[in-house]
């Protein structure tokens, strides 16, 4: 089961990790990461821009080398964009395999992925109105490159 | 072809889509930023560093040397920050 969305709205980290399971008994283990809004330096909000249409395939084809590398049951991939206030969840990673050796790497495969192939944009917002946009990271890149 | 823009690239140029058609010289996505650098002052501050813009060419990321042709769907932003 694959499962990709682009949305605005917030998503159920509990709930869609039920979904993975549910009606299947070879499921041994769910591996998951939630990306939440950080408030760094008196940050206010975040804006996350995309690229409609290149966003959702470039998440599908991500998900869909990570069900063809490790032996998973399941992988949800949920991106939110739009108006982010601290403590909102950004991203959702869940990979559910038999065993967790896969279930755990290709999490972290898919996030690492994520933050240099998948066409988003970050705009911090800061309390006193200045906004940045957040530059893109060297150590992303090697994480990345990592696998 | 149509053009997209994201991000700061986006704010500079000024829109955040356009219909364009560039002179036949214009083979590759090095040789369309040029042009379109040509275009405006807003185009020119936008892609006066080509280097720290990255492109797709009808949604595949794709380098400089990319070959763009009159019906394609091309993006110009700044490398990605998801996640």
């Amino acid at each position: 089961m694959l499962t990709v969305r682009v949305q605005e709205a917030a998503f159920d980290p509990a709930a869609e990790s039920a979904a993975l399971a549910a009606g299947r008994q070879d499921v041994g283990g769910i591996a998951s990461f939630t990306g939440i809004c950080r408030a760094d330096d008196g940050l206010a909000a975040m804006v996350l821009e995309h690229y409609p249409g290149m966003t959702e395939r470039a998440l599908e084809d991500i998900a869909r080398q990570a069900m063809r590398r490790w032996p998973l049951t399941g992988c949800t991939v949920i991106h939110r964009y739009g108006r982010m206030l601290p403590g909102a969840p950004i991203v959702l990673v869940l990979t559910a395999s038999a065993h967790r050796a896969a279930a755990l790497e290709s999490c972290a495969f898919l996030i690492d992925w994520l933050k240099t192939s998948a066409p988003f944009w970050k705009r911090e917002e800061f309390a006193d109105g200045t906004e940045r946009w957040v530059e893109a990271k060297a150590e992303d890149e090697a994480a990345a490159a990592r696998w | 072809m149509k053009l997209l823009y994201f991000a700061w690239v986006r704010q500079k140029v000024g829109v955040a889509e356009e219909k364009l058609s560039p002179p036949a010289e214009v083979r590759d996505v090095a040789g369309l930023m040029a042009w379109l650098a040509t275009r405006s002052p807003g185009h020119a501050d936008a892609f006066a560093n080509p280097r720290q813009i990255r492109a797709a060419v009808n949604q595949d990321f794709a380098g400089p040397t990319a070959l763009v042709a009159a019906n394609d769907e091309v993006a110009f932003f700044p490398p990605v920050t998801g996640g």
